[in-house]
């Protein structure tokens, strides 16, 4: 065996009780590209930011030995100065600083104690260029003007310019088309030739296939196992497998036979464009369709373009240019406006309701009737502030929502309980679809049951449901039907009896290939 | 769940009205009761009514997170045109307030149109409001001061509601304001009584019965005192009922109407209420449209008062407009605060320069006495929720 250069041991990670790691184990060979494969919330990202000090030492148990010494970071700063550099999802950069600034943000280089020599700067930048094919760009151009793809390398190279040893790349090519991820991959492979180690964490597993000399696949916050170039099989399916094999209990509640009714809800060529990047199509011709008393799934891996779907249709809260048609019961209906949306009968709940669903300073009771207040509890524009309280009251006890009175401050609410603050908002709306984005994210395992309850209940009682969830068994556990959507498009459509999640994975990469061929 | 019989009141939100009742009886002391005289609460109501109504105004402005600072160009602008056309032109007063009602109605669809529609930040926009608007009045008025007024124009600043006049003590009393007094009085029971009626209704429990009992009589107490006090002096200023109405009014919008309500839901979290169906553009719209009339309302108001209008006026009021809402409890990031808290913070920054002027401090170290009271009242606030948490 090879040297090590790290070690993580009998890794736990608690998030308020709840287990994001439990004793997680994983071995970095000296000069390798390690790749984590995982679903999404398996855990990956959270052990990266274990491993780069993000989550200081001290709030997580186990141990990490870096080079042969064991270490407890306490920032980034400190795993930073021993070399090992991570690269988030999302970019760290300064939209309008230079290029140069940005690749010594935080690394500035210094004459005198802090005053920055720009010559310097503009020298040591320039070769960190130039180790990721970036030679001929002008280190004085603002960043934005670069491309995703070219911004993404200079992350790298702002890692380069690090004296790095240990490379972390959190989803690198999850925002770049094929040609610049197919660059970023011949990159890391040059890094590697360097001496340099990555570790990659990546949902493209083509890709992985393609660089990895070894695979370490998490599940629900624990190791499963680890695979190796020429010794274990490395196939796409293989991985796959040790990434959803999970044995489903009832974590679901059992749907009853609900009769399926009429089409709700459809929407025809559904196309979006970016809302900054004029050209880009993020949405491109989706038709989907929705019945009464069904449960619709949307599967997709993140950046999918599931949530800017929902968001573009729901009073076109996303994106521009936005074209396609949207029939309510047969009739076509507008949506350009959230008032327009809910009007006709439409309800979406956000992944981030601290953002986009609640106000977090009010309480229980007026996040409640927030989106109802003009419809339901008013007459003339004053609030009926008693059947108000009769409704807040009403939902709290049929959502089981655990507060200590209506008067509570949602913010000082578990997210279980803020999430069926979020239902309950929408159910007052008395909507006939609803579009649930991530219902789940970021809840223990009871309140997600009685989130599934509600939804169980809104089917039955005729209503159409939508769930995005990038958690395949949920979709699983609570779908009639998914529709898998890849890049913006439909990638395929699963039902009942072909849903498991080795089809939903298959359509995705089989989506991808036939994408891959096109070009 | 076993429910609470009574619950502690929350001292917070009256802090404020302690604070205005101990600076008062600190002024008290230091004038050797000078400050409390019939003469001096008259003053008081006439000399901060138009800032109460400005602070109202600005409250909305303030629960979205935001300021208006163009407050006092229009103040000036309204009043210099009304007074130019009274004067100057021969327009008969009420002719001249619907023009300075329109350029009030006018400037505050410009500032809006900016801010709620072209996405510019409302304090760059009101900040070219300001110098917009004082520029004209300048120009309007080349510098100089417009007056007297006719006495018709000055009633609605300077004037009285009829009085009736009967002997009391060693001089007279108004019947009038003791019968204000008195429905005030019973309005404050009523409306406790019907709140502990919904409060049994709904099982909802009630204030500790000693707490309530101090708080109404502290309520009752200074409503006595007011009223006793014009009632020596000329009655009720007609003033006190303009002011009087407009926190009415707008006490009655911000608790009790779906517009207020969403006035909070986007100040608490802006990209919620617009997911929630709130037209935030259009909130945002109506609030400075609004600022601009209360502000033209306010010029009249202060014009009247005075007897004249001059270019100079209002000059800074929005800063003691935007001070009263924070003092009053309003949260600088929005969402939080409430009309009655802005009247009470305009009332603290009144009885502070009112007690401030009697003991004979210099105008220049007032302002650092009202600094540090603005600071402190903040201060006290942001610690307080932070105890909570």
């Amino acid at each position: 065996m090879a040297e090590l250069i790290l070690e993580m041991n009998h890794i736990t990670k608690k998030f308020s009780g709840v287990k994001a790691l439990d004793d997680v184990n994983l071995k970095v060979e000296k000069g390798e590209i390690h790749a984590l494969c995982g679903e999404n919330g398996a855990g990956k990202s959270t052990l990266m930011n274990v491993l780069s000090g993000v989550y200081p030492a001290g709030t997580y148990e186990g141990d990490i030995v870096y080079k042969g010494e064991t270490c407890h970071f306490k920032n980034i700063r400190d795993s930073e100065e021993k070399g090992i550099v991570i690269i988030h999802q999302e970019l760290a950069l300064s939209p309008y600083l230079s290029i140069a600034e940005n690749v010594f943000m935080g690394n500035e280089q210094v004459s005198m104690k802090g005053v920055i020599d720009w010559t310097m700067t503009k020298k040591k930048a320039k070769e960190a260029l130039e180790s990721v094919g970036l030679g001929h760009e002008n280190v004085n151009a603002p960043i934005n003007t670069l491309g995703v793809g070219k911004q993404q390398l200079i992350e790298i190279a702002k890692a380069m310019a690090k004296n790095v040893d240990l490379l972390i790349l959190d989803e690198p090519t999850a925002a770049l088309n094929d040609e610049e991820s197919a660059h970023l991959l011949e990159l890391m492979l040059e890094f590697k030739k360097r001496g340099v180690t990555c570790i990659i964490i990546s949902h493209k597993l083509n890709e992985i296939s393609y660089v990895a000399d070894s695979i370490t696949v998490i599940r629900d916050g624990h190791t499963i196992e680890t695979l190796k170039k020429g010794v274990d099989e490395f196939t796409e399916d293989r991985i796959i497998k040790g990434m959803v094999g999970r044995e489903l209990s009832n974590r679901y509640p059992e749907r009853k036979d609900c009769p399926i009714g009429d089409v709700v809800m459809e929407v025809k060529n559904w196309t979006v464009y970016h809302p900054e990047i004029a050209d880009k199509k993020v949405i491109d011709n989706i038709n989907i369709k929705v019945r009464a008393g069904e449960v619709v799934g949307l599967a997709g891996l993140m950046g999918a373009g599931r949530t800017e779907f929902a968001m573009s249709l729901f009073g076109h809260s996303y994106g521009q240019k936005i074209s396609g048609q949207v029939f309510m019961h047969g009739k076509e209906v507008s949506t350009k406006t959230v008032q327009d949306a809910i009007k006709n009968k439409i309800a979406y709940t956000s992944e981030d309701r601290k953002t986009y669903g609640l106000v977090l300073i009010d309480d229980i009771k007026h996040n409640t009737t927030m989106a109802a207040l003009g419809t339901y509890f008013s007459k003339h524009g004053i609030v009926n502030k008693n059947e108000e309280i009769l409704a807040a009251e009403d939902y709290k006890k049929k959502m089981n929502t655990k507060a200590t009175s209506i008067n509570q401050a949602v913010g000082s609410l578990s997210g279980g309980n803020q999430q069926k603050v979020v239902l309950a908002k929408w159910m007052a709306t008395q909507p006939d679809v609803l579009i649930l984005d991530e219902p789940t994210r970021g809840i223990d395992v009871g309140a997600k049951y009685e989130i599934y309850c509600v939804v169980n209940e809104l089917a039955q009682s005729g209503h159409a449901v939508i769930i995005i969830s990038s958690e395949l068994p949920e979709l699983i556990g609570t779908c009639d039907r998914v529709y898998v959507i890849n890049e913006g498009k439909i990638a395929g459509e699963v039902s009942r009896s072909e849903l498991t999640q080795e089809n939903v994975m298959k359509t995705i990469m089989e989506h991808n290939k036939e994408k891959g061929g096109e070009q | 769940m076993e429910k609470k019989k009574y619950i502690n009141m929350d001292m917070k939100s009256y802090a404020m009205i302690l604070a205005l009742v101990v600076i008062f009886g600190l002024f008290y002391v230091l004038s050797k009761g000078a400050n409390a005289t019939p003469v001096n609460i008259n003053n008081l109501i006439m000399q901060n009514g138009y800032i109460i109504i400005l602070a109202t105004g600005m409250l909305l402005c303030v629960l979205t997170g935001n300021i208006d600072l163009g407050v006092g160009s229009v103040v000036a602008l309204s009043a210099a045109c009304a007074g130019k056309l009274v004067m100057e032109q021969g327009w008969s007063v009420p002719a001249s307030w619907a023009v300075a009602l329109g350029i009030g109605l006018v400037m505050g669809v410009f500032a809006a149109v900016f801010i709620a529609y072209l996405d510019i930040p409302p304090f760059v926009v009101t900040l070219a409001t300001q110098l917009m608007g004082r520029g004209l009045t300048y120009t309007l008025l080349a510098s100089k001061t417009v007056g007297p007024l006719p006495t018709s124009y000055t009633q609605v600043g300077a004037g009285f509601l009829p009085s009736i006049k009967v002997a009391f003590g060693s001089g007279q009393i108004d019947l009038l304001s003791v019968a204000v007094a008195v429905v005030a009085t019973a309005c404050i029971l009523l409306s406790e009584l019907r709140t502990i009626k919904t409060n049994n209704k709904y099982g909802f429990p009630n204030i500790t019965p000693w707490q309530m009992v101090v708080k109404n009589a502290i309520f009752i107490v200074l409503i006595w005192f007011i009223m006793t006090s014009l009632g020596r002096n000329n009655g009720i200023p007609l003033q006190l009922l303009i002011v009087g109405i407009i926190v009415a009014i707008y006490h009655f919008i911000t608790s009790q109407t779906v517009a207020g309500r969403q006035i909070y839901a986007l100040g608490g979290n802006q990209k919620a209420a617009r997911l929630s169906g709130i037209n935030t553009r259009r909130v945002f719209f109506w609030i400075y449209v609004n600022m601009g009339l209360l502000s033209a309302i306010a010029g009249i108001i202060l014009s009247a008062r005075q007897g004249a209008a001059n270019p100079k006026m209002g000059d800074g009021v929005e800063l003691d407009a935007i001070a009263s809402c924070y003092i009053g409890g309003a949260a600088a990031a929005g969402g939080v605060g409430t009309v009655t808290g802005a009247v009470v913070g305009a009332l603290v920054m009144g009885v502070l320069n009112n007690g401030m002027s009697m003991i004979g401090l210099p105008t220049d170290f007032q302002k650092v006495v009202k600094g540090a009271v603005l600071l402190g009242a903040v201060t006290f606030d942001v610690l307080s929720k932070r105890k909570k948490n």
